[in-house]
């Protein structure tokens, strides 16, 4: 074999430094990020992060540029409902990119050499985990960023103003990103063959939007606001938004939101439960998938 | 100290009992694992890398417990599996240098030492290109690299064997050999040919329905036995009847004579029976004994197998054992 080159020194020892548990961590998360946006795969992995990246964009540029001519105020969208606005961009997103996270490395039966390795069952969820979140929250931040560094440049006006409603809509974003990574990794994770997986996220999408759509519009119908406003809990995007209405004082995108601050409590209470609760069944999906 | 020792190892599925007291201690060096598909070796495999806890009994992998040290000891060993396990979509370089990450080799020393594994394996310019288009003989190379590329002091390899042709069987196996001499690393190697083991590994561990057949060093299988392999171009039969008019204990298999060795003239008479005949020697060497013989033997075996739990032997060697009489 390798014995016929002449350069052949043999085999080597490694006495090298052997990081920890920290080092494996970052590493896993760094390898599932540059995965979320086909960094490291071939061109056509690559094709659907970075189209639907600049569909994200798009509206924000052209938001700015028009303000930059018109200075027309109600030219530049609102920072806190961009991402409500633009969500089935996003939705997508999820769709194409969270089985390339969640179900890959199960339908290719990698998942037993992580676990054969000084890698720990939570510490491996919670990698992928935080690297889908942090995928969102670079889709849906950088618009937004856009948008306000735009505005800056050319001028809006009341920048004081302008700042806080953009910290507040970066905290709606990072709440965005936590529970739709909770929602489409889930879904994607037993769902294991890639097609069923994105019609899978995008079924559940559809449905919850739709239903609750429905439901909203039947209680309103009745004049029953109460009603339609705690139905929002039941579709992400709509459940979010709750909370950035309710708790972080931006005006409401969507169609109903649920009552005074208990509304915005509760709203991010169901937020934390999806977290928990897709790690936890993370957990439990992947430990059995090391065994087999 | 043994590099694996078990205690009482038992693991009881639902279902079926996958092993069944297993008391087994073995050295440093080549281990082969040999059993029946369903014998329980890789179940024991995922018990020793501390992934499953056995229903009773203990047992270490490198000193280290595996109750305890699960974590420890999966620093120290690579493991092979034996089903499909590599994503079509990366390369070679990348998922092994991945792999490296995964064991704490910091980024630099991950792609040199990934590198270096996928060079010893013979895998060279391919190694840029998705794992998608590899052929079999490929993908076994890159599993086989994953498993080494952190220079574990163990490594744990399933059935490397399974799905490559007899080319690439032969490569593999004198891989394995060389993970075991030159690289000085212990493999624990499991498969269900008997035959080709013998060629690589020291010591051989024999499971059958979960409980322990035999454990021993392969020179005690295939010592030298008392008897004779004469291979000629035509008139086996001539030279039989000639050798066994002088009193010679002689017998055919296949295209063999198997001759029992009496004494140095047993030697003279085979050589003046093929010259006074006009044959032609192609062979004549003495018979060792082949590890498949075990089964035959073994006491602790179940009555004579009509189907032979071994494969038939590679071609080159002699054929199978005379116990089984599969001779005409």
């Amino acid at each position: 074999m390798s014995m016929s080159t002449i350069h052949d020194i043999g085999y080597r020892h490694y006495d090298g430094k052997r990081l920890g548990r920290a080092y494996t961590v970052r590493s896993l998360f760094v390898h599932n990020l540059r995965a979320a946006y086909g960094i490291g795969r071939p061109a056509r992995a690559k094709v659907m992060p970075f189209l639907l990246g600049a569909l994200m964009l798009l509206p924000a540029a052209g938001s700015v540029a028009i303000f930059a001519f018109s200075k027309e105020e109600s030219a530049l969208i609102r920072y806190s409902s961009y991402t409500s606005i633009l969500q089935v961009v996003i939705a997508i997103f999820v769709a194409t990119q969270a089985p390339v996270l969640a179900s890959r490395e199960l339908r290719f039966h990698v998942v037993p050499l992580y676990f054969s390795r000084p890698v720990g069952h939570l510490d491996f969820v919670l990698a992928k985990f935080a690297a889908m979140a942090v995928a969102l929250l670079a889709l849906m931040a950088t618009p937004i960023t856009l948008l306000y560094v735009g505005g800056l440049v050319s001028k809006a006006p009341d920048p004081a103003d302008q700042l806080l409603r953009f910290l507040g809509a970066l905290v709606g974003c990072v709440l965005f990103a936590l529970v739709l990574a909770a929602i489409g990794l889930v879904v994607a994770a037993f769902t294991p063959r890639r097609g069923f997986g994105v019609a899978a996220v995008i079924a559940v999408y559809m449905l919850s939007s739709t239903f609750v759509g429905i439901i909203q519009g039947l209680a309103e119908s009745q004049t029953n606001f109460a009603l339609a406003g705690w139905a929002g809990l039941f579709a992400p995007f709509n459940l979010v938004d709750i909370v950035q209405v309710r708790l972080l004082g931006a005006k409401s995108t969507s169609v109903s939101i649920a009552p005074g601050l208990q509304g915005g409590v509760v709203a991010l209470a169901v937020c934390a439960l999806l977290v928990a609760g897709s790690i936890a069944v993370l957990y439990r999906r992947f430990r059995k998938a090391g065994l087999s | 100290m043994p590099i694996i020792a078990t205690q009482g190892l038992t693991m009881r599925f639902p279902r079926v009992t996958a092993l069944d007291d297993l008391t087994v201690s073995v050295e440093h060096g080549v281990v082969g694992l040999v059993g029946a598909n369903g014998a329980g070796k890789s179940t024991l495999i995922k018990i020793l890398l501390g992934l499953l806890p056995p229903s009773a009994g203990t047992a270490s992998v490198l000193g280290l417990d595996i109750a305890r040290d699960g974590l420890r000891i999966r620093e120290q060993v690579g493991f092979m599996p034996e089903y499909e396990c590599l994503p079509p979509d990366v390369s070679a370089t990348e998922f092994v240098v991945h792999m490296a990450r995964m064991c704490g080799l910091p980024p630099t020393a991950a792609r040199e030492r990934a590198a270096d594994t996928l060079r010893h394996v013979g895998l060279y310019e391919e190694r840029y290109r998705p794992i998608g288009g590899y052929s079999t003989g490929m993908r076994q190379r890159v599993k086989l690299a994953q498993a080494l590329v952190h220079d574990p002091k163990l490594v744990f390899l399933d059935e490397p064997t399974n799905g490559l042709d007899p080319a690439g069987r032969d490569e593999m196996l004198d891989l394995i050999r060389r993970i075991g001499t030159e690289f000085g690393i212990s493999v624990l190697v499991s498969s269900h040919l008997l035959g080709e083991l013998e060629r690589v590994c020291d010591h051989v561990v024999i499971v059958d329905a979960g409980r322990l057949l035999r454990s021993q060093a392969v020179a005690a299988y295939t010592e030298v036995s008392g008897s004779l392999t004469v291979e000629v171009d035509e008139g086996r039969d001539e030279l039989g009847r000639r050798l066994y008019d002088e009193g010679v204990v002689v017998r055919p298999e296949g295209r063999f004579l198997i001759i029992d060795i009496a004494g140095e003239d047993t030697y003279d008479r085979v050589r003046d029976g093929v010259a006074e005949l006009g044959l032609r020697l192609i062979r004549m060497e003495q018979r060792r004994h082949h590890i498949e013989e075990v089964f035959a033997v073994d006491p602790a075996a179940d009555p004579p197998p009509s189907v032979p739990p071994g494969p038939p032997a590679p071609p080159g060697q002699a054929g199978p054992s005379v116990e089984r009489g599969t001779g005409r």
